[in-house]
């Protein structure tokens, strides 16, 4: 219990997926202009990745592994996870309308980026349980909807600061979330 | 190697399988039609319909919760091959339009102290939307920003222009804008605005009661720009060069520029720029809505009735007009002598109103010669009775109907019917109101040797405009005040010799705030004439009510003053179908009065015929100020006089009816223009800088 304590906040603080991993920049970029886009995206990664965690790890345990090919990894996972994604699309058309039409476009965006095969991928090179692996995707998702939300909260108030021109917009951006990823090192050596 | 390939088909295969599996048994019935009307439409998911999306917009088409004209990206030819899909008609579609509302914009650098922020929503989130005024333009230009085809830009005032044609209407820009100063707006729902508490108002244009924007004519008018002069004020008022000659200016009186200083001459820049039209030779045209398909009948060619139906007519319904009177106008006809409007100016500005498509029939009496039931039985959806006020009241004396004795309206209406009147030498005018001395001054110009007026209060008491007071006094009419008529005498022929009165002195004010006459006992006096006309106010004629055979028309309620009950803040009288404004519904008032509630009446009807509830303006500024664009004080104004109103000189005009009133010569229109402060709710432009706001910019 206390290890996995240990892992949610290394994996939402520590080894932060966007701000020490660099992975996930696009939506990251993207989507952080309004608060609300911000939200909306930061709730279908947790969705997309705690469903690909649990999906890639049980093909990599029982396919991968017997017959000897994890070398298949990636191309595996890419297939997998967009077919996962479709099948859960169309279920929550169906099934559940209200959260289809809240996630929205942001469910097919991010079938197969970065951030969801980077999580999948050290998923499986730290060898994880299958509890730790789900626990992990969740903790990575929060990570980046926590970066995300925050770098949104940022850039509605750069919007008041007198920036140079040649660095408006996304250089900016970038720039802040820098700055905001040499404030999250500080938390190297919690754990 | 083998087992690889056979594993990725096999992954393969089961994803394939269960997706297939998955879109049969998740399948959700669309309508086929979806993709057809999608495909119609313009695909730039720009959202100006209001929905998330192509898609979503198809979808709500297809459902038929929006018409076939939703998108307006798509034009034209995308509506109609939707309407094709749907198999229905393309819908009436009227163009919205982006619209700026601030007046104030370009003085935004002196507004505000801007510290580098580069977002009017940031400005408006920091500093709660307000520096100076709460309603006003920031000029950061969100809006220009979010339009998406490049129709918005920041003009060289500092506020924003819209290029009418690459707007599509898609309203981004409303989006945008934190202080909702940039309006998507179809023309009929321009025309149908009405003052709010929360628009950025000058005073004047608050204390139209035909609500004119009068800052943004004025600043056109100084541009140079006529035409876009005369557009504005027609979205307000049909008849500029009527009101420009008769209106007592009630926008004058509020001049913020007066605090301090003589008022802007308002109404002689109206004149000039609907002069400049009507002597230009050409007419501007007036844009319409796409007809509608309902059908009005406005019952009185006054300028209540010219208004409701310009109006009406400009969004799209059809309207008739019926008069009594042989010729359209009402008192603007016939009430108004020659010498301050002339006819052939009334002609031609009643004549643009005919021609946008509205037809009328002159000579045909309400009550008399058609009904409430033929109206109906004709197929008129909706009725506007604007029948004016045209019953002088009688002075209620002894010798009243003697040979000699006449009553002002009629006297008037007579004289401009062009009717021989036997005329006396010497007149009494009893009244101190605009017919009274309408009467006393074509009395002077039919050729008589002298004309009294007698009125039972002082000059200061007289309602009558000041300017029309002054110009009678220069022509040498005799005023008698505090002199309250007893009896008229006649001679053994029953003709008019002299007007007795008494004697009057002003005692405790009453309701009204004048000083209430009180009689002196036994100062009787007598005044040598030959003619005596009562001119001491009318009252509407509503023998229709009783000579009308229709049941219904008994549930057509009066005032005890013989006005049409209605409600004051939409003009529905007490049947639904029936709307009323104008002398007709408030008793002898001003034209620009009787325009004002022609245009209310108009929406009142048109929200009739959409059936929709007829509800007055939301927050409405009618006969109301904003309390904080009144100021006390006005810095920065240096004294410059008003200009002078140019008039025929007395002895050329006392022999003739020629208009006295001239037009001002352009550069003393333009010199006059500049005086105007350009104001919006709080803002103006003062004329000397101070050296504080310079430094502010």
């Amino acid at each position: 219990m206390g290890d996995l304590f240990v892992l949610v906040i290394s994996c939402i603080f520590i080894n932060n997926i966007l701000l020490a991993q660099f992975l996930g920049n696009c939506p990251f970029l993207g989507t952080s202009k309004k608060m609300e886009t911000a939200i909306g995206m930061a709730m279908a990664v947790i969705f997309v990745l705690v469903m690909a965690g649990a999906i890639t790890w049980v093909v990599n345990e029982y396919m991968l592994k017997p017959l000897d090919v994890v070398y298949l990894q990636t191309v595996s996972f890419i297939l997998v996870i967009a077919a996962l994604v479709q099948f859960v699309e169309m279920f929550l058309k169906k099934s559940i309308p209200a959260l289809y039409a809240g996630l929205g476009i942001f469910l097919p965006l991010i079938t197969t980026n970065c951030a969801v095969m980077g999580v999948c991928l050290i998923n499986i090179k730290e060898e994880y349980s299958f509890i730790e692996a789900l626990v992990t995707s969740f903790s990575y998702a929060a990570g980046f909807g926590l970066a995300l939300v925050l770098f949104a909260g940022v850039r509605e108030r750069i919007l008041l600061a007198r920036v140079p021109k040649p660095l408006q917009d996304t250089s900016i951006g970038l720039i802040t979330a820098g700055i905001i990823a040499l404030t999250f090192m500080s938390f190297k050596g919690m754990v | 190697m083998i087992s690889a390939l056979l594993l990725m088909l096999g992954i393969g295969a089961v994803c394939g399988i269960v997706l297939s599996l998955a879109s049969k048994i998740f399948y959700v019935y669309e309508d086929p039609r979806i993709a057809q009307v999608e495909n119609c439409l313009a695909g730039a998911n720009c959202g100006g319909c209001g929905y998330a999306g192509c898609s979503a917009a198809a979808a709500a088409i297809v459902s038929g919760k929006e018409p076939a004209s939703l998108c307006i990206v798509s034009g034209k030819d995308g509506v109609e091959s939707i309407a094709k899909v749907m198999g229905v008609e393309v819908g009436n579609a009227e163009a919205p339009l982006s619209y700026n509302m601030c007046e104030g914009g370009f003085r935004a650098a002196d507004k505000y102290h801007y510290m580098g922020v580069s977002s009017c929503k940031a400005m408006a989130v920091v500093f709660g939307g307000k520096r100076v005024c709460g309603v006003g333009c920031i000029g950061l230009g969100d809006c220009v920003k979010a339009c998406q085809f490049g129709a918005v830009s920041i003009g060289p005032k500092g506020h924003p222009v819209v290029d009418e044609e690459k707007c599509v209407g898609c309203g981004a820009c409303q989006k945008a804008c934190p202080k909702n100063i940039i309006e998507v707006k179809t023309l009929s729902e321009r025309i149908m605005k009405f003052n709010q508490k929360y628009d950025p108002l000058a005073p004047c244009a608050q204390t139209c009661p035909a609500e004119i924007n009068i800052p943004r004519y004025i600043n056109q008018l100084r541009e140079g720009k006529y035409k876009e002069a005369v557009q504005t004020i027609r979205l307000r008022n049909p008849l500029p060069l009527a009101c420009g000659r008769v209106c007592p200016h009630p926008c004058e009186t509020e001049c913020r520029r007066g605090v301090e200083d003589e008022p802007v001459s308002i109404n002689q820049l109206k004149r000039f720029v609907a002069d400049y039209e009507m002597n230009s030779g050409s007419r501007i045209p007036i844009k319409c809505a796409p007809d509608t398909g309902k059908k009005i009948a406005v019952v009185g060619g006054g300028p209540s009735g010219l208004s409701c139906a310009f109006f009406l007519r400009r969004i799209g319904h059809q309207v008739d007009i019926f008069e009594a009177m042989p010729k359209l106008g009402g008192m603007l006809r016939y009430g108004i002598p020659e010498y301050r409007l002339p006819k052939k100016v009334l002609d031609w500005e009643i004549q643009g109103i005919l021609d946008l498509g509205i037809k009328s029939f002159c000579h045909v009496k309400f009550g008399v010669d058609f009904g409430l039931g033929s109206l109906m039985a004709a197929g008129y959806n909706a009725v506007f009775l604007g029948v004016g006020a045209w019953e002088d009241f009688s002075l209620g004396i002894e010798g009243e109907n003697l040979d000699g004795c006449f009553t002002g309206i009629n006297f008037l209406q007579r004289i401009s019917g062009g009717e021989k009147i036997k005329l006396g030498r010497t007149a009494a005018v009893v009244g101190g109101g605009n017919t009274a001395v309408d009467c006393a001054r074509t009395l002077l110009r039919l050729g008589l040797d002298k004309v009294y007026m007698v009125y039972r209060r002082t000059r200061k008491e007289m309602p009558a405009n000041e300017v029309e007071i002054v110009a009678s006094e220069h022509e040498g009419i005799e005023f008698v005040f505090l002199a309250a008529p007893t009896r008229v005498v006649g001679d053994d022929k029953n003709k008019v010799t002299h007007l007795e009165y008494l004697k009057m002195q002003l005692g405790e004010p009453d309701k009204s705030g004048r000083r209430r006459p009180e009689p002196i006992e036994g100062s009787e006096t007598l005044l040598a004439v030959d003619m005596v006309i009562s001119a001491i106010g009318q009252s509407p004629d509503a023998s229709f009510k009783n000579q009308d055979p229709q049941h219904r028309m008994k549930e057509l309620e009066l005032t005890k003053w013989n006005t049409i009950d209605n409600n004051p803040a939409t003009h529905q009288a007490s049947i639904p179908y029936i709307f009323t404004a104008g002398d007709a519904a408030t008793g002898p008032s001003l034209v620009v009065e009787a325009i004002g509630g022609g245009r209310r009446a108009a929406r009142s009807i048109d929200l009739f015929l959409k059936g929709e509830a007829v509800e007055p303006v939301k927050d409405s500024l009618q006969k109301k100020r904003i309390h904080e664009s009144i100021f006390t004080k006005v810095d920065g104004i240096k004294k410059t006089a008003r200009a002078k109103q140019p008039e025929l000189h007395v002895n050329e005009r006392l022999d003739s009816f020629i208009e006295v009133d001239l037009v001002l010569p352009e550069a003393d229109a333009h010199k006059e223009a500049e005086r105007c402060l350009n104001c919006c709710r709080i803002c103006y432009n003062p004329d000397i800088v101070f050296p504080m706001a310079k430094k502010a910019g």
